[in-house]
């Protein structure tokens, strides 16, 4: 099962390689990370995106609690949240298919950031599944680069 | 507020956290705390290898149960003790090591003996330091010993900058250490308890299954007390032996791999599984399917990811061992629902049961006459030493014969690798322990492969007056693995010949160390006799039956139950 985990830890040098080697020297799988500082500058949030059964997640969680640097762990999962990831893409815009190009980026409430006479590059964002699509559907026109950022996510709010 | 160096300031550290005794290696990035250490009434103890210092710093923090520290030069200093460091980590042993760094501006140059010690030991401390501002010193200082003896305890690392530790600084006052990030729970819940104790008034074949832990929070007395109140009999695991009497009635000895029969038997059979300060090794369960697959599993431990890790838990309680042993032993002292007399006289069956395995299959071995056998090396070795010696052990057969037939009464008399497993380890732990307790008799357990991996530290029992003993089991193998070649690869002895061994008794004469031979179960006795009567370091050669094994042995990834017995 695929869970998304918040982490909020020091903002100190070299924490970021403790959690990514605890996920390696124990053999859990990271598919996506994405970090960045929070309001207070001295810790970060890290959101990263993994999987496993029951037992492995919440060993997930609770190695990660070990770590001294680390303040709060939350399975994201547990409650409703929203989740949103980025994608940069490099689509081949020829003549016959620049048209087609702006339509699906329209489509998929995308940004062209940047124009070349044969290129767009577009920006989208969603949850894994909608950037998934997009790439998808622009694979057969000619995608020639593509950047994604991990997924960041968030709880919802109580809605009481 | 004085100013002082930061070398002095980390020495004022030390002696705030009430060390006395230091293990060391000097080299050009640590000089300046060298210095220090000189003006100090710590005893700077010059070993003469960097894994060397972290063992004997680790034995005598499982000796005494205090912050073990170690004190290492940059580079190849530093990484010459990650294997020590490693082990402390595998057996959460308390410890500060303390590294010289290159200078701050040189870090990341590839600078002469530089390496990156904080990213190596990552993954084998506890938590570790790069310290790059002085004013940080005293702060780190004192947060890694906080952090190295509290909760479940482990190695820290405090990596230290040439030109950090040679700046003057003020001597910030100790102020109680509040850490946002890390507050380890010792209280158990009481309601966790409640129902543990519960459980335990149901259960007809209850069994205690006790890990370092025990040792660990000094929780002994409240073990001996709930298991005899109630009547359970006991197993401990390499780690924690010593944690219950070894010659009570109740212990069944260890259990796992090398375990007993009656242990492995009572754990397979229990209907309740009372797992305190243990971690359900691989070494321990076997294969994990077939582990206790009747009992319910209640599990005390201060780490929570030692729980659930690898068998299921019912009832988690994570908490201190001895607070929650201790909780657990008012609860019953305290319940209405408990009645002493008959919870124990309900047991005397299952007791019985047990009784009976133990006859069956004791942990024994066959006599060959005049042919040595290791495990009567080590029945001589706790008859003469009234099982009160302080035993450390390197890594193999020895280990394993060791921890079958000496008795171990009380904790902290054993220091052994048990999570590592690291060859080389008793003998400077031995220094360590003795360092610690120099009225202690101290022994190290050895194989005549394993001994040959720190013999180097004989000239440091010699240089501080440490008459630490050596018996080494000698079978000219590689003795544990040869035993795996045995039995599950047609004996084929692939790299476990020892064709070249050195004459112990003349290397120990080398180092002006006092060398002994037994080559004769009637020199046995002699041999220990006058070895123990020695006031100087002695090796003792004993020339033992070449292909023993030990037995019992579970084989790996089969279940505890299907033991291959002697």
């Amino acid at each position: 099962m695929k869970h998304t985990i918040s982490v909020l830890l020091q903002n100190k040098p070299g924490v970021l390689s403790r959690v990514t080697g605890l996920f390696s020297g124990r053999g859990f799988n990271i598919e996506s990370l994405s970090v960045a500082e929070t309001l207070d500058s001295s810790i970060s949030c890290l959101t990263l995106v993994t999987r496993g059964d029951e037992a492995i997640i919440e060993q997930i969680t609770k190695q990660l609690h070990k770590l001294i640097d680390v303040i709060k762990v939350t399975d994201i999962g547990d409650s409703e949240y929203v989740e949103r990831e980025m994608v940069l893409i490099r689509v081949k815009a020829e003549a016959q298919t620049r048209a087609e190009v702006l339509r699906v980026i329209d489509i998929f409430r995308g940004k062209v950031v940047d124009v070349s006479p044969k290129s767009y590059a577009v920006e989208v964002t969603g949850s894994t599944s909608k950037v998934q699509a997009i790439i998808d559907i622009l694979k057969p026109i000619g995608i020639q680069e593509i950047v994604r950022t991990g997924t960041i996510a968030m709880a919802r709010a109580s809605k009481k | 507020m004085e100013k002082i160096n930061g070398s002095q300031a980390i020495i004022r550290c030390l002696q705030e956290e009430g060390v006395k005794i230091i293990f060391g290696f000097p080299g050009g990035a640590i000089i300046d705390l060298f210095d220090a250490l000189m003006d100090s009434d710590i005893t700077n103890v010059l070993v003469r290898h960097e894994q060397g210092a972290v063992h004997a710093a680790d034995g005598l923090a499982r000796v005494t149960g205090e912050v073990g520290v170690a004190l290492l030069t940059s580079g190849p200093g530093a990484t010459n003790g990650v294997t020590a460091i490693a082990t402390a980590y595998c057996d959460s042993i308390p410890m500060v090591i303390l590294t010289g760094q290159v200078p701050t501006a040189l870090i990341g140059n590839d600078a002469f003996q530089e390496v990156d010690i904080v990213g190596i030991t990552r993954p084998c401390t506890k938590h570790n330091y790069l310290v790059k501002d002085a004013k940080d010193l005293v702060p780190t200082l004192r947060e890694a010993f906080h952090i190295a003896r509290t909760g479940r305890p482990g190695p820290v690392l405090v990596d230290l900058p040439k030109d950090v530790v040679a700046k003057m600084i003020d001597f910030p006052e100790k102020k109680p250490i509040r850490m946002q990030t890390y507050q380890p729970n010792y209280e158990p819940h009481q309601g966790q308890i409640e129902k543990a104790c519960k459980k335990i008034l149901k259960a007809k074949n209850p069994v205690l299954y006790v890990g370092g832990g025990v040792i660990l929070s000094n929780a002994h007395e409240e073990l001996t007390e709930l298991a005899r109140k109630l009547n359970i009999p006991v197993t401990m695991t390499l780690m924690g032996l010593g944690g219950f009497p070894g010659t009570d009635p109740l212990s069944m000895g260890m259990l796992g791999m090398h375990g007993s029969y009656a242990a492995n038997m009572a754990v397979a059979n229990s209907d309740l599984l009372i797992a305190v300060g243990a971690r359900f090794d691989d070494r321990v369960t076997g294969r994990l399917d077939a582990f206790a697959p009747h009992a319910t599993i209640i599990h005390i431990d201060i780490d929570p990811t030692s729980i659930s890790k690898n068998v299921k838990v019912d009832i988690p309680i994570v908490a201190d061992c001895k607070q929650a042993l201790s909780a657990m032993n008012t609860w019953f002292n305290t319940s209405s629902d408990f009645n002493r007399e008959q919870v124990s006289a309900s047991h005397e069956p299952w007791r019985a049961t047990i009784d009976d395995w133990a006859k069956k299959h004791p942990m024994t071995y066959i006599d060959e006459g005049e042919i040595i056998k290791p495990q009567f090396v080590i029945q001589k070795l706790d008859e003469l030493t009234h099982g009160d010696a302080i035993i450390t052990t390197e890594v193999g057969q020895n280990q394993m014969w060791a921890a079958q037939f000496y008795k171990f009464n009380k904790p902290r008399q054993w220091a052994t690798s048990g999570g590592l497993g690291t060859m080389g380890y008793g003998l400077p732990a031995a220094i360590g322990a003795k360092m610690a307790f120099p009225d202690k008799t101290v022994v190290d357990v050895a194989g005549d492969g394993s001994i040959q991996m720190n013999i180097q530290e004989l000239a440091t029992a010699k240089q501080y007056n440490c008459p630490v003993k050596v018996v080494i089991l000698n079978n000219n193998y590689l003795g544990m693995v040869r035993q795996w070649q045995e039995l599950f690869y047609n004996k084929r002895y692939a790299g476990t010949v020892m064709e070249v061994t050195p004459d112990f008794v003349m290397l120990a004469q080398a180092y002006g160390a006092v060398g002994l031979r037994a080559t004769k179960t009637s020199e046995v006795e002699d041999v220990l006799k006058e070895a123990l009567a020695t006031d100087n370091t002695v090796i003792m050669d004993f020339v033992i039956a070449r292909e023993e094994c030990v037995f019992p042995m579970v084989p790996a990834g089969k279940a505890t139950t299907e033991m291959l017995l002697v």
